[in-house]
């Protein structure tokens, strides 16, 4: 479209729509608002279809999300608290116009995501040495102190613990690739360094993006690595 | 409504001539972001999906002419249903009015050059589109026999048909409704014209925005559920499957957690429409402004905490059914509300029946019907008897076909002129319309009787009693096709042929008519300033 966005002064003229930049800002924002609105209810399910079933088998999920590696979890929560504060100081960086702040706050937040999915990917290749990942028909061993509470067997059960845990780290985890793909772009317009107030309303909206991952996070790390036996 | 030109930005909006004279190349179509032409994308692309449902629909109906299954066997039976109702839903109602009206009438209704998101908005017709793909996809493979609503354990461990390229097209088609119902809201939010506030909003506008917000908030779920269906099928995660803890329940909740609220996405807009119709043709204010608003509101918010009562045999516990029925009787009061509201409106109105008037009018009828008689189902005990029978099937049909596509068809004809610029022929307008509102009584009213004497739903042969009834409701489907067939006969030749409408043939209010027919590229040739409330009617 014929956006009619001069650079010469450095400040950007408002896309055709939208009578100035000030609607142009408030636009984009809530935008990313109501989006996050529809990732919140993508969870929600999750998190909703999670707590009916971990109420139902209590004893063996409990048991089950014992075998998480709690502390590789923590390490993550850590990780993921820190890459919101970088990320927020990459968007005050940019709201005072400060070009090297903010691309050195952008390539932190970088670093603590990617190192977040490493040790993510470590994570899941550990359990799945440890024949505890029963997706795509790989094996799945899981032995248990506990009898039976209901029909079906305890190991059975399990398998549901996992199988609702790798979907909802999985989802996460596409999510974090989306997020650190948006922060990509943003730090290389970052470097050129044209039209560093487009650079600061985009950043916000990219910031509400890589909060709300870090939220989900929360969630995850609670119902999931917490609520052990 | 007085007016005020653009200072600075005069040159990037100062466009003489309409929408369509931009050109007729595929290119120009394919990659506009002109609210108004990718307004007429959906609409060539649901109006395909329409009749590509009709058919299966008609091929149902001539079944059942006879007690005997002699015409199609169980297998193509069930697969018809399930693509009648897959196609329909999610390829026709819901983007039906919002997609097409809406997108094409919200930003100039708010007096707004185009959408917030114009690209967004362009993107949602090619997810709709590529949604489309694999639905048709799954046809090609052999259909999928699960009804529309992919009930577990049966989708995920049973059927032999192709659910798996159905689910991942409705899947698909998902994120179309949450990109349009995203621009429909921060459009409302912040395109607003100087002076348009929300009191002065048409309440069609309120009904697209309720609409938005609900398929914001609904369809992920409905996404998460696709996708778990998915993993099901394909993985066995357990989810739905009590082999493994799993509980085929939860589907259900799910499904309708998202389901129901549809049911709004679909009616809703529709009584927008008939709001702003009704108002034009009896020459009166909308009777109780605040009234209707808090209505629409009050309908999309009951709708996300009623979607147990379609479970209530299901075997969920009585009290979830007791109070599922409650707040489902709680619907019926908004909806009253706006029912009375438009008949007050009518009072002491100088009426004129044109088309778009006959269309709302049927509109009232039909949603009446459909409405009170959700109430028999949203009653526990009843429901026992009257679940998944015919009578199901007659009373959302009442409200999907007799209320949300007639108030389609009534704001196509109403916005016509606009859209197009040129006037159809009204002769032809009226007999179309009275066949719909004929057809649709003849079909669907047998189906209430039908059903109380306890035929059930989606059988494809019955016994010989039930054949007088079925005969009326085959016939009834062949006066609704007439219905729907010469609209797109007139109102095509209207294209070319019909006289030059003039910005505002109904002398309507409203900003959408205080600009040419069709409307210059940004709308507006002034940035309109709004001064007064909507239904400015004397």
């Amino acid at each position: 479209m014929p956006t009619s966005n001069s650079g010469r002064s450095g400040e950007s003229r408002p896309e055709v729509q939208f009578d100035d930049m000030e609607q142009q800002r408030h636009a984009g924002l809530l935008g990313m608002w109501v989006f996050l609105l529809t990732e919140l209810l993508l969870f929600g399910a999750i998190f909703a279809s999670f707590a009916i079933l971990r109420v139902r088998h209590g004893a063996v999920f409990a048991e089950a999300a014992g075998h998480l590696d709690l502390s590789l979890a923590a390490v993550n929560t850590a990780l993921l608290l820190s890459s919101g504060l970088t990320m927020a100081l990459a968007e005050l960086s940019a709201g005072a116009r400060l070009r090297r702040a903010t691309i050195g706050w952008l390539q932190a937040t970088m670093a603590l995501g990617a190192l977040f999915l490493a040790i993510k990917g470590f994570e899941w290749y550990s359990e799945f040495r440890h024949q505890l990942m029963p997706v795509l028909g790989l094996p799945f061993h899981y032995s248990s102190a506990l009898a039976a509470p209901g029909e079906q067997p305890v190991a059975a059960v399990a398998e549901l613990f996992f199988n609702l845990y790798f979907i909802a780290t999985g989802l996460h985890a596409v999510h974090m690739l989306v997020g650190l793909g948006i922060l990509a772009v943003m730090l290389a317009l970052a470097r050129r360094w044209r039209r560093p107030d487009r650079i600061d309303r985009q950043l916000r909206i990219a910031g509400l993006y890589w909060a709300f991952i870090d939220v989900v996070w929360i969630f995850i790390f609670t119902c999931f690595y917490l609520l052990r036996a | 409504m007085t007016s005020v030109v653009y200072s600075e930005n005069e040159d990037r909006h100062a466009t003489p001539e309409d929408y369509l004279s931009g050109g007729w190349s595929i290119r120009s179509w394919l990659l506009t972001v002109d609210h108004k032409r990718i307004a007429w994308l959906y609409a060539v692309s649901i109006t395909l999906f329409f009749f590509f449902g009709s058919a299966a629909a008609l091929l149902m109906r001539l079944e059942l002419i006879t007690p005997a299954g002699d015409l199609l066997s169980p297998e193509s039976y069930n697969r018809l249903f399930s693509l009648h109702g897959i196609v329909m839903v999610w390829f026709f109602l819901i983007p039906s009015i919002p997609a097409t009206l809406g997108n094409f009438l919200l930003p100039m209704m708010v007096g707004a050059r185009d959408m917030a998101f114009p690209k967004l908005n362009l993107l949602s017709w090619y997810v709709y589109t590529l949604g489309g793909i694999f639905t048709i996809a799954a046809v090609i493979a052999g259909g999928v026999d699960t009804g529309w609503t992919f009930y577990t354990p049966y989708s995920t461990l049973f059927s032999n048909s192709a659910v798996l390229a159905a689910a991942v097209g409705v899947f698909i088609v998902g994120f179309s409704s949450i990109l349009t119902g995203l621009n429909f809201v921060v459009t409302t939010h912040t395109m607003r014209a100087p002076g348009m506030t929300w009191g002065r909003l048409p309440l069609f506008v309120w009904a697209n925005y309720a609409t938005a917000l609900i398929m914001v908030l609904a369809t992920p779920v409905l996404t998460v559920t696709l996708l778990l269906i998915g993993l099901e099928r394909t993985l066995g995660i357990g989810i739905f499957d009590p082999a493994l803890g799993g509980d085929p329940l939860l589907f259900q909740h799910l499904f309708w957690f998202y389901s129901h609220p549809a049911v709004y996405i679909m009616i809703l807009p529709a009584m927008g429409v008939v709001s702003e119709i009704i108002a034009c043709f009896s020459r009166n204010p909308i009777f109780g402004y605040t009234g209707m608003v808090l209505s629409i509101m009050a309908i999309a918010l009951f709708g996300f905490i009623v979607w147990g009562h379609h479970m209530f045999v299901s075997g969920q516990s009585l009290y979830a059914g007791i109070l599922f029925s409650f707040f489902t009787f709680l619907v019926a009061v908004p909806s009253a509300i706006k029912t009375l509201n438009w008949t007050a409106t009518l009072f002491r109105g100088r009426i004129s029946f044109d088309a778009p008037m006959i269309y709302a009018l049927s509109f009232l009828e039909l949603f009446t019907v459909g409405g009170l008689t959700g109430i028999f189902l949203a009653a526990l005990a009843l429901d026992v008897h009257l679940h998944d029978t015919y009578f199901v099937t007659a009373h959302f049909h009442y409200i999907m076909v007799g209320g949300a596509v007639t108030a389609y068809m009534g704001g196509l004809h109403f916005w016509w002129p606009k859209l197009t610029g040129r006037m159809y022929s009204r002769g032809w307008a009226t007999t179309a319309a009275l066949a719909l509102l004929i057809g649709l009584n003849l079909t669907f009213y047998p189906q209430f009787l039908l059903g109380y004497a306890g035929m059930p739903r989606r059988y494809h042969s019955y016994p010989d009693d039930f054949s007088i009834l079925q005969v009326l409701s085959t016939l009834g489907a062949g006066v609704l096709a007439l219905g729907y067939l010469l609209p797109l006969i007139y109102l095509s030749w209207s294209l070319r042929r019909g006289e030059k409408a003039g910005p505002n043939p109904w002398d309507a209010q409203g900003l959408e008519w205080q600009t040419p027919s069709p409307p210059p590229v940004h709308n507006f040739r002034e940035t309109p300033e709004v001064n007064e409330g909507p239904y400015a009617y004397k």
